[in-house]
C-alpha cells in the first residue's frame, strides 16, 4: 500500500493502486445498490428457510426441504392434474359420445377430439404411418378410402383397440401363405396369377393363355380370402385386389414379390396403453382424414 | 447573504433571489450530489396553459376507459380497449386484429413524425406540456405546495428539525402522492379490461394477478418518478434531450433569453435610468421558477424542458419594473443574432426540415386512413395439405386436402358461400357438413373459422400434375367477395 492519496477533482480518497498513472477512486457503493444488496442477503435467509436449499444427509432426502414444502415434482404433478381436470369435461363427453355423428354435431367436442387425436397420432402412430398419416410401403395410408379391416368410425376404433397380430386377446390375424418361399406355387404360376391380379385392376396387355392359367390358380388358392372376383373381405382383413391402391407396391415385380413371400403387417393394440376417450379421439382424427366410410356402406367392398 | 437583499429592490413586489442555478452546467462539479430543487409558483399565460393542459391530459387519461362505443352485441362496448384475451385492439371506430399489427406500427410512425414536426417548429413543447413525466411532476409539485407552502416555506421546512407540524405536512403530502400514483396505476389497468367490471373486481380482490402487478408497478413508478426523481428523469434517464438536438435548428422556436435586450444585466434601483444597460435586473426570478434547476440566461441547454415558466416569472417582473415583457420568450437563435446585429427578426417556419416532416406525416396519415377506411371485413386464406401432397383413392381418382380459413370481421354472424373453380370433374366436400349444407358455411361474428375441404378429381380427367384451384368466398346477401388461389397436385396422368 502506498501512502494516502486524495483525488483532486473529486476530493475522494483513492485506493492507493496506480496503473500507468491511473488511480482508482475509493468511492462508497451507491446507496440504492447497497440497500438492494442487504435486502438480497435478508431475502436469501428467508429463502433458505422456506424453500429446499441446503445439502443434507440422505436421511433428510439429501437436502433441507423448506417449511413451505415446495418441490418441483409436486408442482409438475399439480400442473398435470390441473390440466387433466381442465380436460376432464371433454373426456367425459368423448366417453359418453355415441359414434362419430354425435362427436361431429358438437363443434367444441369435435375440435377437441381432432386436436387430441392429432397429438396422440403424432406421439404413437406417426412412426409407422407417417406424420401426415400418408403411410409407407407396407404401412397403410390412412388418408385414402381403402381399409383392410373396415373404414367406418366403429371399425377404425375397434382396430385401434385390439390391434393387428398384437398381444390383445381379441386381436385379429390375416395370413397370406408365402406361395413362393414355401414352395406352394412355382415361379411361373406366380407370374401368371400376378398378371391375372393386375388385370382385375384394369391393366391390359397380358397374354390370354397366361391370364387363363392365372385365373385358375387364383380360383384355387386366392379366392377363399380375396373372393371370387378379387374384391377382398374386410372381415378377415383380405385386401381388395381390384382397386388402384397397393399396400406393398403396384409394379409387377413388387406384386410378384408379395405373392412369393406372403407379407403381413403388425399393429399394437392400444387398449391399456391409451385410455378409452383418447382412443375415441384418435379414431375421430383418423376417420376425419378423409377416407372414412359411413357405417352403413362398409359392406364387403374394400381392401388394400 | 441576505444583508444586501432588500437594498436591491427596484420596484414594489420585486425581490432578488440570492441563488445559483443548481443545474448550472458551468458551475456543476463532477460527482456532485443532487441538490433539491424548490420551484417557485409563477402566474401567467404559460402557467395557465399548463394548468389547462394538465387538466385535459389527466382528464383524458383517467376518464377515457369509461367512454362507451357501441359495436353490437358481439364486441365490447368500451371505446378504447386493448383486449389481450380476445386479441383485439379497439380505438373508437378502429378495430385492430393481430394480423393487422402494422396499423400499430403506422400509429407509432405517425406519433414519431408528429413529434419531429412540432420539435422543428416549436422546440421541446412535448417535454414542456405533454410529456407524462412533466404533467405528473407538475401535479406532484402542486400537491407539495398545498401541504408545505411555496419555495421559501418548503426550504425552511426541510431545514427545520422534526416536529409535529413537519411530520403531518410530510405525511399528508406523501399520502396524497400515493393516492394519485395509485389512481394512475389503477387507470392503466382499465384500458385492458372492461373498466366498470375491472373496477368492481379490483376492489373485491377478483382481478387477475397481472392487474395487481401492473397496478403496483405503475403506482411505484409514478410515485418515485414524479415525487422523488423529477428533473433527474429528464436529465439522466430520458433519451429525448439527446435526440432533440438533431430535431431542432436555429430557426425553431425555443424558450430563450433575449441576450440582445437583457445585457448588461445588473440590479436596478427605482428611479435609476435604464440607459446604457440591459433590461435584466438579475433578480433570478427565472431561476427560482425553473423546475429543472437551470438558468435560462445561459442559453439553450440540455436540461431545459421548455415549460416556459421562466417566461411567466420574468414577464411578471418586467411589468413591475415597467419594462416591456418578453425578455425571456419563445424565440429563435437566428433572431437573437439578428437583433444583436441590428436587423429585424424573421420567422421562417417553412424550412426543408419542416416540409419533409410535414409531407412524411401526411403520407403516413393518408396510408393509415386509406387502410382503415378500405379495410376488408372478410379475409380468406387457403392452405393446402403438404403431407401427403395428394391421395390416390381406390377408384384411381386423386384427392387433395385443404384448410380454408375465413375471417369474419363484422359484428354479425354470417353465412358464406364458397365457390371452387378447378380442374374438370372436380368434386368437393367440407369435413363435418357434407350431408347437410353444401358449399355454405357459417362464421360467427368477429371470428376466424377453419374448414377442412377435400377436393377429388377423377383419374381420367387429370392432364397435368399441377392445376390451379380458386376459392371464391362471399357473404350471402352481399356482393363482397374474396378469392384465394392454390393448386391441385395429382402426380400427373398415369
Amino acid at each position: 500500500m502506498s501512502e494516502k492519496h486524495i483525488d483532486e477533482e473529486t476530493g475522494t480518497e483513492t485506493t492507493g493502486h496506480e496503473w500507468d498513472g491511473i488511480r482508482e477512486l475509493d468511492n462508497p457503493l451507491p446507496r440504492w445498490w447497497l440497500w438492494i444488496f442487504y435486502a438480497s442477503i435478508a431475502w436469501s435467509v428467508v429463502y433458505w428457510v422456506l424453500m429446499p436449499a441446503w445439502p443434507a444427509p440422505p436421511g433428510m432426502q439429501g437436502h433441507t426441504t423448506g417449511v413451505v414444502g415446495n418441490s418441483e415434482r409436486v408442482n409438475v404433478a399439480n400442473d398435470l392434474n390441473a390440466l387433466q381436470a381442465s380436460r376432464a369435461d371433454f373426456f367425459t363427453r368423448l366417453e359418453a359420445a355415441d359414434g362419430y355423428g354425435a362427436i361431429e354435431s358438437d363443434p367444441a367436442l369435435f375440435r377437441f377430439a381432432l386436436a387430441a387425436g392429432e397429438s396422440t397420432f403424432g406421439n404413437f402412430c406417426s412412426t409407422c404411418h407417417g406424420a401426415g398419416a400418408q403411410g409407407f410401403v407396407g404401412y397403410p395410408n390412412l388418408n385414402d378410402d381403402v381399409w383392410l379391416w373396415g373404414g367406418s368410425f366403429e371399425d377404425i376404433r375397434h382396430t385401434l383397440v385390439v390391434g393387428i397380430r398384437s398381444d390383445h386377446p381379441e386381436t385379429r390375424f390375416s395370413q397370406m401363405p408365402a406361395y413362393g418361399a414355401d414352395g406352394l406355387l412355382s415361379r411361373e404360376e406366380i407370374r401368371h396369377v400376378r398378371d391375372y391380379v393386375l388385370s382385375l385392376s384394369g391393366e391390359t396387355g397380358f397374354d390370354a393363355a397366361a391370364l387363363d392359367a392365372g385365373g385358375a390358380v387364383f380360383a384355387n388358392q386366392c379366392a377363399t380370402c380375396h373372393g371370387d372376383n378379387g374384391m377382398g373381405d374386410q372381415s378377415q382383413g383380405a385386401p381388395n385386389l381390384t382397386d388402384a391402391v397397393w399396400l406393398y407396391g403396384s409394379s409387377p415385380e413388387e406384386i410378384e414379390n408379395t405373392i412369393w413371400r406372403g407379407p403381413y403387417g403388425v399393429m399394437p393394440a392400444w387398449e391399456g396403453r391409451l385410455n378409452d376417450p383418447t382412443i375415441t379421439a384418435l379414431a375421430t382424427y383418423v376417420y376425419s382424414l378423409g377416407g372414412g366410410e359411413a357405417a352403413a356402406e362398409a359392406e364387403g367392398a374394400a381392401g388394400e | 447573504m441576505s444583508t444586501a437583499r432588500h437594498n436591491l429592490i427596484s420596484a414594489p413586489g420585486v425581490e432578488t433571489h440570492q441563488v445559483e442555478a443548481v443545474n448550472d452546467a458551468t458551475q456543476r462539479k463532477l460527482y456532485k450530489k443532487r441538490e433539491q430543487i424548490y420551484p417557485k409558483l409563477v402566474h401567467g399565460k404559460f402557467r395557465f396553459a399548463k394548468w389547462v393542459f394538465m387538466l385535459l391530459a389527466l382528464g383524458a387519461y383517467y376518464f377515457i376507459p369509461f367512454l362507451r362505443w357501441d359495436r353490437g352485441a358481439s364486441a365490447p362496448d368500451q371505446a378504447v380497449l386493448i383486449d389481450f384475451e380476445g386479441r383485439r385492439f379497439y380505438f373508437f371506430f378502429i378495430e385492430i386484429w393481430p394480423q393487422e399489427i402494422y396499423y400499430v406500427s403506422g400509429l407509432l410512425i405517425i406519433a414519431a413524425l408528429a413529434l419531429f414536426l412540432v420539435s422543428a417548429l416549436f422546440g421541446r413543447v412535448w417535454c414542456g406540456y405533454a410529456c407524462p413525466q412533466t404533467v405528473w411532476t407538475d401535479l406532484f409539485i402542486a400537491v407539495e405546495r398545498i401541504f408545505e407552502g411555496d419555495r421559501n416555506k418548503r426550504i425552511k421546512l426541510d431545514r427545520a428539525k422534526w416536529s409535529f407540524n413537519k411530520a403531518w405536512r410530510k405525511t399528508g403530502k406523501h399520502a396524497v402522492w400515493l393516492l394519485i400514483a395509485g389512481a394512475t396505476g389503477g387507470a392503466w389497468i382499465l384500458y385492458f379490461h372492461d373498466a366498470y367490471d375491472t373496477l368492481s373486481h379490483f376492489f373485491t380482490g377478483g382481478s387477475p394477478m397481472s392487474a395487481y402487478l401492473f397496478f403496483g408497478v405503475l403506482t411505484f413508478t409514478t410515485y418515485t418518478l414524479a415525487g422523488t426523481m423529477r428533473e433527474q428523469v429528464c436529465t439522466y434517464m430520458c433519451p429525448w434531450p439527446r435526440i432533440q438536438a438533431a430535431m431542432t435548428d436555429r430557426d425553431a422556436l425555443n424558450v430563450a433569453y433575449r441576450v440582445d435586450r437583457g445585457e448588461p444585466r445588473g440590479p436596478h434601483k427605482k428611479g435609476e435610468s435604464w440607459d446604457g444597460r440591459g433590461d435584466c435586473i438579475d433578480c433570478k426570478a427565472c431561476v427560482v421558477a425553473c423546475p429543472m434547476g437551470i438558468d435560462i440566461r445561459n442559453g439553450s441547454q440540455l436540461e431545459c424542458i421548455q415549460c416556459a415558466l421562466c417566461i411567466d416569472a420574468c414577464d411578471d417582473i418586467m411589468k413591475k419594473v415597467d419594462r416591456p415583457t418578453g425578455l425571456i420568450s419563445y424565440d429563435t437563435d437566428i433572431n437573437i443574432d439578428r437583433r444583436q446585429a441590428g436587423l429585424a427578426p424573421v420567422y421562417k417556419f417553412l424550412r426543408p426540415r419542416v416540409l419533409v416532416y410535414a409531407v412524411s406525416l401526411a403520407i403516413a396519415g393518408s396510408i393509415m386512413l386509406f387502410g382503415l377506411t378500405t379495410r376488408a371485413s372478410l379475409d380468406v386464406n387457403v392452405t393446402r395439405d403438404r403431407n401427403p401432397n395428394f391421395v390416390t383413392l381406390s377408384d384411381g381418382s386423386v384427392r387433395n386436402g385443404y384448410t380454408l380459413k375465413i375471417i369474419n370481421r363484422t359484428h354479425d354472424d354470417l353465412e358464406y358461400t364458397v365457390e371452387i373453380d378447378g380442374p374438370d370433374g372436380l368434386e368437393w366436400r367440407i369435413l363435418g357438413q357434407e350431408a347437410t349444407r353444401g358449399l355454405t358455411v357459417d362464421v360467427p361474428a368477429e371470428r376466424t373459422q377453419d374448414f377442412r375441404l377435400f377436393l377429388t378429381v377423377p383419374r381420367d380427367t387429370i392432364t397435368t400434375s399441377n392445376e390451379s384451384v380458386v376459392f371464391t368466398v362471399s357473404p350471402q346477401g352481399s356482393d363482397e367477395t374474396r378469392t384465394a388461389e392454390t393448386v391441385f397436385l395429382s402426380g400427373g396422368p398415369r
